[in-house]
C-alpha cells in the first residue's frame, strides 16, 4: 500500500502544526466558535452530545499494521479504549478532549494517518471497493488512481470552502460494493477498446433529506485526465450552487435543477478548459504511485481446499470469506456486528488482534468496509482456520456477512448532536430478534440500515430496509423504508406509511420479513421479492 | 497594516471600483468590483482596461470568490485581485494561492500570524495561480 | 424550569449553570429563569462554555431533569453503554433518561 514519501510527509506534519496553532488560538480567545468551527470541521473535529468527536480518514478503506495499532494506542490513551468505524471508511473517537487534539494528531502523523478534511464543506476522505486489489471480479486496482486524487484534491485552494461536502467513491468490479452512485462523483474504471484505462463518472449523488442516485455523466474519460476532469465538475458546482440555503447546496440538487444535460454540458466546457492548464500530474506520477500497490508476493501452487471437518469454522467459512484473484487465497470479512453489541464499535485490543492477523496472514493490509466491517484482504486459504480461531477468542467470528443482523447503523441519538433518535438500541433489538443463525441463513441476503435523523449516515435511503428516526413532539419515531440499494442496481427506498415506536418498528421489520418469506420464489432475495411484488403486500402486512 | 496586506510593488489604483454592470457599462473606469454570484467571466472580453478587481466575500463561508480570482488568473490578468469583506487569517493562504494579492478584510488580521500561517507549509499538492511548484513535479523534475 | 447547559470548551465535557460556575452534574443545576440567555453569552464570552442554550426541564425529588430526550442521553451519557455514563456503577440510573 502507498506509503508517505517526505513531502507527502511534511505536508501532513504542518497540517498539525497549523491545527495546534488554530486551538491555541481559540483557546486564547482570539477566534469565535463560529470562526473556529469550520476550521475544526476540515480536521475532523465534531463536538457531539458528550465530548468531541474525532473523525480519521482511512483513506480507500486501507491501513497498515502500523496504523491499527495507532487507532488502539489513541483509543487507550486519548478516548476510553474503543473506536468506531463510520460508513465512509473513517474511524471516529467519540471522547476527545480539544487541548489533546493537536498531540493526537502528531501521534497518527507518525504512523501516516490524519484528519485532514474528514468534514466540513471539502472534499472528504475518498472511499473505495474494500476488496480492491484482491477481488476477482475487478479489471484493476482503482486505489492508485484514488490515491492519486486524494493528493491533487488535498488543500486544494479553489476548493475548500465549497457549498457543502462533497464525496468521491471509486471501484474497478461491474459489482458494486462502495455505493458509488450514492456520491456526489462515483468512479469506476473501466478499460475501453483500445486497452486504456479510463473512468465511468457518475455525478449528484448523495442521501441526506433529498436523496438521489447518481448519473452517468461520462462513459469514458481517460484516466490521465481524472483531475482535471473533476476540477471541471467541483468549479461548476462551487460557482453555480445555491449559498441561501444550507439544505439545497449539495451538487445533487444543482444537478437536479439544472437537469443532467446542462449541467454536463457546463462541465464539459469548463473541462475544455482546464485540461489545457497543465493541471494532471504526469503519467511517472501514477506509476509512482501504482508501484506501492502492486500485488504482493502471492505464493504460487497453493490448494483450494479447506479443511471444513469443524463445523462452527465451515460456517464461518461460507459467509464470511470471498473470492480472491489469486489460486490459494481468499478474502475475510471480520464482523462488527455481535449480537446485541454496537455495529462498528471495536477494542482497543480488538484492533490489535486484528493488527497481528494482517502482519501474520494477509501480507500487512487491512480494509474496512463502509458497512462497518473489517477485512483481511489476502489470506492464504490454509491459514484461514488459524484465522478464524483467533478471531473467536477475541469475540470477532460474528458470522452473518450481508445477513439481516448485519445492520449499518448510525452512532444515533446516544452519541450524536444531528440525530433525533437512537438508533443503536434499534438495531440491537432486530440482532436479537434475528440471532438465530439458521434463521438468518434461510433470510439470505438482506440489507438494514438505520438512520437516527434524515442526515442519513446510516444509509437508510439504500437498505432493503431502511430505518428513519425522526422526533414526534420530543420521542423517538422511526419510519420504515423498503426497497433500497446500494450496490450496482442501486435504488432509492420508499417510505412504507406511518412511523413506529421502537418496538413498533421491530415488529414491523418482522413483519415485512415475513412476507417476504410467504412470497418468495427460489432463489429470491428480499429485495427481489419486492422489486416483484411492489409496496402493497408489505403495507398490508404492517398496517393492516 | 494595509500595506503588510498587499503582495504588489505597483501603485494602488485609487478610484473606487464600480459594479460588474457598471463597469461593462462604462469604459473610463478601471476598478471593478465582483460579488459572490457575478459571473466574472463576463469581464474577460475587457480585461486589458482592468487595473484593481475587488472580489468581495459577503460570508467567510461563501467560497465562489475563489473560484473568480483562478479563472481571472487563468485568463492572463495579472493585475490586482483583492479579497474584501469577511476575510480570515486562515483563509489567506488558499487565496493567495488563487491569485489575490491584496486584501482588505473586514476585520483586522494580527500580521504576525498572517506571515506565520502564509508559510506553514513547506509543498502543495497541486499547480494554483501562485508559483508553488506541486510535488508531483519535484517528485519528477 | 430553566437549566442553562453547554459544553466545557477544553475538555468537551457537558456541563450546566449552577449559578456561580459549571458542574458536570446536572443535579448541581439551577432554575435560571429569564436571565440563562445573559448568563450564557457573558460565560461564553469568557470561554467558560462552549454553545450555551437554554432548556427546559422539570424540578423533581431527585434534580432537575431535562424536558427533552436530547438532553436526558446528554446529563448521563449513552443509553447504550451504561459503564460509559456518569453513573457506570449504579443499573438504575438511567430509568429516567428515556
Amino acid at each position: 500500500m502507498y506509503r508517505y514519501d517526505q513531502y507527502d510527509q511534511q505536508i501532513v506534519d504542518a497540517r498539525v502544526e497549523e491545527f495546534r496553532d488554530q486551538v491555541k488560538r481559540r483557546i486564547a480567545g482570539h477566534m469565535t466558535e463560529d470562526q473556529f468551527k469550520p476550521l475544526r470541521l476540515k480536521n475532523g473535529l465534531y463536538l457531539q452530545l458528550h465530548a468531541y468527536m474525532l473523525r480519521i480518514a482511512i483513506p480507500y478503506g486501507t491501513l497498515n499494521p502500523a496504523q491499527v495499532r495507532m487507532l488502539a494506542h489513541v483509543a487507550r490513551t486519548y478516548d476510553r479504549g474503543y473506536a468506531h468505524f463510520t460508513t465512509r471508511q473513517n474511524m471516529q473517537f467519540h471522547w476527545i478532549k480539544l487541548e489533546q487534539v493537536p498531540d493526537i494528531l502528531a501521534d497518527f502523523a507518525k504512523v501516516q494517518l490524519h484528519a485532514i478534511q474528514t468534514s466540513g464543506e471539502s472534499i472528504r476522505n475518498i472511499s473505495a471497493d474494500q476488496y480492491a486489489g484482491a477481488a476477482a471480479d475487478e479489471i484493476a486496482d482503482p486505489r492508485p488512481w484514488a490515491e492519486l486524487l486524494r493528493q491533487v484534491t488535498t488543500f486544494h485552494p479553489e476548493f475548500s470552502y465549497l457549498p457543502r461536502k462533497f464525496k468521491f467513491a471509486f471501484t474497478a468490479a461491474p459489482g458494486d460494493r462502495a455505493a458509488i452512485r450514492w456520491h456526489d462523483v462515483g468512479l469506476r474504471l473501466v478499460r475501453n477498446d483500445a486497452g486504456e484505462d479510463g473512468f465511468e463518472v457518475y455525478a449528484g449523488g448523495g442521501m441526506g433529506r433529498t436523496p438521489f442516485i447518481a448519473e452517468l455523466i461520462r462513459a469514458f474519460c481517460p484516466a490521465d485526465r481524472l483531475f482535471s476532469y473533476c476540477q471541471a465538475i467541483l468549479r461548476v458546482w462551487n460557482r453555480h450552487a445555491r449559498r441561501d440555503n444550507i439544505h439545497k447546496q449539495r451538487m445533487k440538487i444543482l444537478v437536479h435543477d439544472l437537469g443532467v444535460e446542462e449541467f454536463t454540458r457546463q462541465v464539459e466546457e469548463e473541462f475544455a478548459h482546464i485540461a489545457t492548464l497543465g493541471n494532471d500530474p504526469p503519467r511517472a506520477e501514477f506509476d509512482r504511485i501504482a508501484a506501492y500497490f502492486a500485488p504482493p508476493p502471492f505464493e504460487t501452487g497453493l490448494s483450494d481446499e479447506i479443511d471444513r471437518s469443524d463445523p462452527d469454522f465451515a460456517l464461518w467459512v461460507d459467509r464470511q470469506t470471498a473470492a480472491h484473484k489469486a489460486p490459494g487465497y481468499a478474502i475475510a470479512n471480520i464482523s462488527l456486528k455481535a449480537i446485541g453489541g454496537i455495529g462498528g464499535d471495536i477494542t482497543a485490543d480488538q484492533m490489535d488482534v486484528v493488527a497481528d492477523l494482517a502482519e501474520r496472514y494477509s501480507f500487512g493490509e487491512t480494509r474496512v468496509t463502509h458497512a462497518q466491517n473489517v477485512v483481511l484482504p489476502h489470506v492464504r486459504k490454509a491459514d484461514l482456520y488459524a484465522v478464524w480461531q483467533a478471531l473467536v477468542a477475541a469475540g470477532l467470528a460474528d458470522v452473518n456477512l450481508d445477513l439481516v443482523t448485519d445492520i449499518i447503523a448510525c452512532p444515533g441519538l446516544d452519541y450524536c448532536s444531528l440525530a433525533n433518535a437512537r438508533s443503536i438500541p434499534v438495531a440491537q433489538k432486530i440482532a436479537r430478534r434475528f440471532a438465530d443463525l439458521e434463521r438468518q441463513q434461510d433470510l439470505g441476503e438482506l440489507k438494514i440500515k438505520i438512520s437516527g435523523c434524515i442526515n442519513a449516515c446510516g444509509h437508510h435511503h439504500a437498505g432493503h430496509i431502511g430505518i428513519l428516526g425522526v422526533d414526534r413532539k420530543g420521542t423517538e419515531n422511526y419510519q420504515l423504508l423498503l426497497g433500497g440499494s446500494g450496490a450496482e442496481d442501486t435504488t432509492l427506498a420508499k417510505i412504507t406509511g406511518p412511523g413506529f415506536d421502537e418496538d413498533g418498528v421491530v415488529d414491523a421489520v418482522e413483519k415485512a420479513i415475513e412476507t417476504y418469506r410467504g412470497l418468495r420464489t427460489d432463489g429470491e432475495r428480499f429485495l427481489d421479492t419486492y422489486r416483484r411484488v411492489g409496496m402493497e403486500p408489505f403495507k398490508e402486512a404492517i398496517y393492516g | 497594516m494595509a500595506d503588510a496586506l498587499r503582495f504588489r510593488t505597483d501603485t494602488p489604483a485609487d478610484e473606487p471600483a464600480v459594479s460588474l454592470d457598471s463597469f461593462l457599462d462604462q469604459d473610463d473606469s478601471a476598478s471593478v468590483r465582483i460579488e459572490a454570484g457575478d459571473d466574472v467571466r463576463r469581464l474577460l472580453p475587457v480585461l486589458d482596461r482592468v487595473r484593481l478587481v475587488e472580489v468581495d466575500f459577503p460570508r467567510f463561508r461563501d467560497g465562489r470568490g475563489y473560484s473568480s480570482a483562478r479563472i481571472l488568473r487563468e485568463s492572463g490578468y495579472t493585475g490586482e485581485i483583492k479579497a474584501t469583506g469577511d476575510v480570515l487569517v486562515d483563509e489567506l493562504l488558499f487565496m493567495r494561492r488563487c491569485g489575490f494579492d491584496s486584501f482588505a478584510p473586514d476585520a483586522p488580521l494580527d500580521p504576525d500570524t498572517v506571515e506565520r500561517l502564509l508559510t506553514i507549509y513547506p509543498h502543495v499538492y497541486q499547480h494554483a495561480a501562485d508559483d508553488a511548484v506541486p510535488v508531483w513535479k519535484l517528485r519528477h523534475g | 424550569m430553566k437549566l442553562l447547559t453547554g459544553n466545557d470548551l477544553k475538555t468537551g465535557a457537558v456541563t450546566w449553570w449552577t449559578g456561580r460556575d459549571w458542574s458536570i452534574h446536572i443535579e448541581d443545576a439551577v432554575d435560571v429563569g429569564e436571565e440563562g440567555d445573559a448568563i450564557g453569552s457573558a460565560e461564553e464570552g469568557a470561554r467558560r462554555v462552549n454553545g450555551p442554550v437554554v432548556i427546559d426541564a422539570e424540578a423533581t425529588a431527585d434534580g432537575p431533569r431535562p424536558a427533552h430526550i436530547k438532553h436526558r442521553i446528554r446529563a448521563l451519557g449513552p443509553t447504550v453503554r451504561p459503564d460509559l455514563t456518569l453513573k457506570p456503577a449504579d443499573p438504575q440510573a438511567g430509568n429516567w433518561v428515556i
